[in-house]
């Protein structure tokens, strides 16, 4: 166990690679009851969040959701979370728990007339269920991803999230937070095997999805990180100006994605010859490679560069590839 | 499949958790269970080259798991002989069998005393047992 944001968090249960593994062939399930929750709600709450979202808010119906940033003025990344619309004028942001207060506060000190922010984050319990076979496992049929229902898993009600963090068909389970222990070995018992924040990190890098504090931060901008998707840059919202100069100039370095060609396994701080830094490093248990994600000058983030890496004093060579590192398809 | 904890009472070891099975003048060099354990399944093995000189105490190698990366301490001084390439190729090995097939490295010993410094095998269990 080791702590996180204030909570005890196991950072594996039989081993990080058996997890890992166990996701990509067959179903995991995540206590991600840390991750925080914030209430958005009122006759402007739709109006607001557009304002201070990078994503165009307006695209999400009821029932539905959606990957966004909340931006700073000079295009900074306060936090990257998922927006659920519950009801006309009711969102629920979910948040990373190292960023609930940061998020919260943001919220809160622009939060204008006809708009309540709410930290219910101490209300929910969340448990993420994926693989191929994890739908199964739990007795849920299919349903496009980014969307979400409230419905029964094993007797017990929650709001069924069509989202994750591995890369695998799944679904998060947000329920109350008295219910998640009776959810949690309710999905254990159907054979879902229990991972911890090892794998959560090594799955989430083999499909490159950004570690907010890693890969993101305060100091790093949505275009050089290859988040552009999520700006809708015609939409009025904090920092829309600084995102928009940085793109049409061009970012001076990007977030890109690299494969070991040596066997070394590259770690977050270290230096990238030529003036880059990894923001996330670990060992492929699908590739059985050193993978990565790093901030390099733009004349080295095309594909195919050879990247000349610093694993403790010696140079080891990488080189960029297309995200996602791991593709199911590929 | 990890072994199961054991520490053979032939061997010597050393209080960053690894051991020694001398030979006359050479030495087979490994990780014990605690170590191995610790880390989780290992995934990368950062060898010495043959003919390199260790000295006691001192980091001569590195494994790696998922989650971390630890240096590897020389229970003796000495000249690397060979290095277990089946390790190289297969980290997890040491994690199956840390005392047979999972050694690190052969080594020809530089000062026989040393070897009297290492703990015996009550000694390391007890030291293991305050970790």
């Amino acid at each position: 166990m080791v702590p996180f944001a204030g909570w005890e968090m196991p950072v594996q249960y039989e081993g990080v690679i058996p997890e890992h593994m166990a996701v990509r062939t067959r179903a995991g399930a995540f206590d991600v009851s840390h991750m925080g929750q914030l209430h958005v709600d009122g006759p402007a709450a739709q109006a607001f969040l557009q304002s201070v979202l990078s994503n165009d808010v307006d695209r999400v119906q009821d029932g539905g959701a959606q990957y966004t940033l909340l931006t700073t003025e000079s295009g900074g990344i306060v936090d990257d979370l998922i927006v659920y619309r519950l009801s006309h004028g009711c969102f629920l942001l979910v948040v990373n728990a190292g960023n609930r207060q940061a998020a919260y506060e943001w919220l809160k000190e622009r939060e204008p007339r006809g708009v309540e922010v709410r930290d219910a984050s101490d209300e929910y319990g969340l448990v993420a269920v994926q693989g191929p076979a994890s739908l199964g496992l739990i007795g849920l049929g299919e349903a496009p991803a980014f969307t979400h229902a409230v419905g029964e898993v094993a007797g017990v009600e929650t709001m069924i999230c069509r989202t994750g963090y591995t890369g695998e068909t799944g679904v998060e389970l947000m329920c109350p937070a008295e219910d998640v222990v009776p959810l949690w070995n309710a999905v254990l018992e159907r054979g879902v095997v229990p991972c911890g924040l090892g794998a959560r990190d090594t799955l989430r890098l083999e499909v490159c999805y950004p570690l907010h504090g890693n890969d993101i931060t305060q100091e790093t901008d949505a275009i050089s990180a290859g988040l552009g998707w999520v700006c809708a840059l015609d939409t009025e919202f904090t920092g829309r100006d600084a995102l928009r100069e940085v793109k049409e100039n061009g970012p001076e370095r990007r977030l890109v994605a690299f494969v070991m060609d040596e066997k070394a396994i590259p770690r977050q701080g270290m230096a990238i010859a030529g003036g880059g830094e990894v923001t996330s490093g670990t060992h492929s248990p699908m590739l059985d490679v050193g993978i990565g994600l790093g901030y390099v000058p733009a004349a080295q983030a095309t594909v195919g560069t050879g990247l000349e890496i610093d694993v403790r004093g010696k140079d080891r060579h990488a080189t960029v590839v297309k995200k996602p590192i791991y593709d199911k398809e590929r | 499949m990890a072994a199961s904890e054991s520490y053979p009472d032939d061997l010597r070891y050393h209080p960053e958790h690894d051991w020694a099975r001398v030979d006359g003048d050479e030495a087979v060099l490994g990780i014990t269970w605690f170590a191995q354990d610790a880390l989780g399944e290992l995934v990368h093995f950062e060898a010495p080259e043959v003919g390199a000189t260790l000295s006691k105490d001192a980091s001569y190698a590195e494994v790696e798991s998922v989650k971390a990366v630890s240096d590897v301490v020389s229970p003796l001084s000495g000249e690397v002989l060979e290095v277990n390439q089946k390790v190289v190729d297969e980290p997890e090995t040491v994690n199956e069998d840390p005392y047979g097939e999972g050694w690190l490295v052969r080594i020809r010993i530089a000062d026989p005393s040393e070897a009297d410094a290492l703990l015996d095998v009550e000694a390391y269990k007890a030291h293991a047992a305050e970790q």
